[in-house]
């Protein structure tokens, strides 16, 4: 368990050097999951500790943005000038991606049936 | 009242209310049937901001104690390549169809969030932060941190984009005529991260192992892309 959890805060480190080294725009974390990814790549098997601690922090993931969500308290004021214009955007934004990613796949679908039939 | 002052000086205060008041939110949740609007992460920061807001307590002295909570969104979101691999064998045999798709999906919610959000004249704060709204949250924090965006109000607009998606995307299904459980997983996954996942395991477990797919691909994907879309619309 601690060997998995250690594993993680690696990558991370190694993600957050890797970012800020090569000026990269990307959240250090997230460079660390690609790290962890080749790793589990490369080693073909999740180790039972990797996969334990990473199950056990996925598992109660919302409960961990609960103090960063606290964090809103202090747009409050932003959020009540503009809350109409924000569900709009996040709205339409939603409904508009949703309907694309669905024609997407439709697409490939009619593409896959036309070969089929060749 | 001295006694008050001593305790909640104390980090540990804080950090025992979060626990507390998120272990009585899943509990409210699950009384109401699991609704996405009662979330019980939604549910927890109102609580935790009213009882703030009632004691004066400035959200610094909050995070004192919070940010031990905090901390573990680091190594959670490293832990999202676990999942991830998981479905390495099924990207590999389709990787071009979920690659292209899943590509113009997080693209579309970028740009479309922000061209509305233009066309209100929203402030750039605002703006950076709706930028990642179909990422999940602790991918998003960090991409808002990151592009200048406020991190809390992102993992908010998070929130309330994942209930919105749950409860749009049924329709569409119906209106598309999408009967295909791995099609409509992957949608609900892409634009509506965790919240999606969430209900595309009540469709079929097919539908919801596809939507971990397409949450852990489009949270990859957005941070590599998002600040190319956010700097083509002149906002950094």
């Amino acid at each position: 368990m601690l060997y998995g959890f250690l594993m993680l805060l690696v990558c991370q480190l190694l993600g957050e050097l890797i970012v800020v080294a090569g000026d990269i725009p990307v959240p250090g974390p997230v460079m660390g999951m690609v790290l962890l990814l080749l790793a589990l790549v490369l080693l073909k098997k999740p180790p039972q500790s990797v996969r334990g601690v990473s199950e056990g922090l996925l598992a109660h993931l919302g409960f961990l943005y609960v103090p960063a969500g606290v964090g809103l308290m202090l747009h409050l004021e932003m959020i009540s000038e503009y809350w109409l214009a924000i569900l709009a955007a996040l709205f339409v934004s939603t409904l508009i991606t949703l309907v694309v990613t669905l024609l997407m796949f439709k697409l490939f679908g009619r593409l896959k049936r036309k070969r089929g039939e060749n | 009242m001295e006694f008050w002052v001593f305790f909640t000086a104390k980090p540990l205060f804080w950090l025992i209310i979060t626990i507390v008041v998120f272990v009585c939110s899943v509990a409210l949740n699950k009384r109401a049937g699991g609704s996405p609007l009662l979330h019980p992460v939604l549910v927890a920061l109102s609580l935790i901001i009213v009882f703030l807001l009632l004691t004066k307590t400035s959200y610094e002295t909050y995070f004192e104690g919070a940010q031990f909570i905090h901390f573990l969104l680091g190594p959670a979101t490293v832990a999202l390549a676990v999942p991830l691999y998981d479905h390495f064998e099924r990207v590999r045999q389709m990787w071009l169809p979920l690659l292209v798709s899943c590509l113009v999906g997080a693209i579309t919610a970028i740009v479309t969030v922000l061209a509305v959000g233009m066309f209100f004249d929203l402030p750039v704060g605002a703006l950076l932060s709706l930028a990642p709204k179909s990422v999940t949250s602790p991918i998003a924090i960090g991409i808002a941190e990151k592009i200048g965006g406020f991190p809390s109000l992102a993992a908010g607009l998070v929130l309330i984009t994942g209930a919105m998606g749950c409860l749009l995307a049924p329709m569409l299904f119906t209106f598309l005529k999408v009967d295909d459980d791995a099609v409509k997983g992957f949608s609900m996954g892409l634009a509506a991260h965790g919240f999606g996942t969430a209900s595309a395991f009540e469709i079929s477990a097919l539908a919801g192992a596809f939507s971990g797919l397409a949450m852990g691909m489009t949270g990859l994907l957005t941070a590599f892309i998002l600040p190319v879309v956010v700097s083509m619309f002149g906002l950094i």
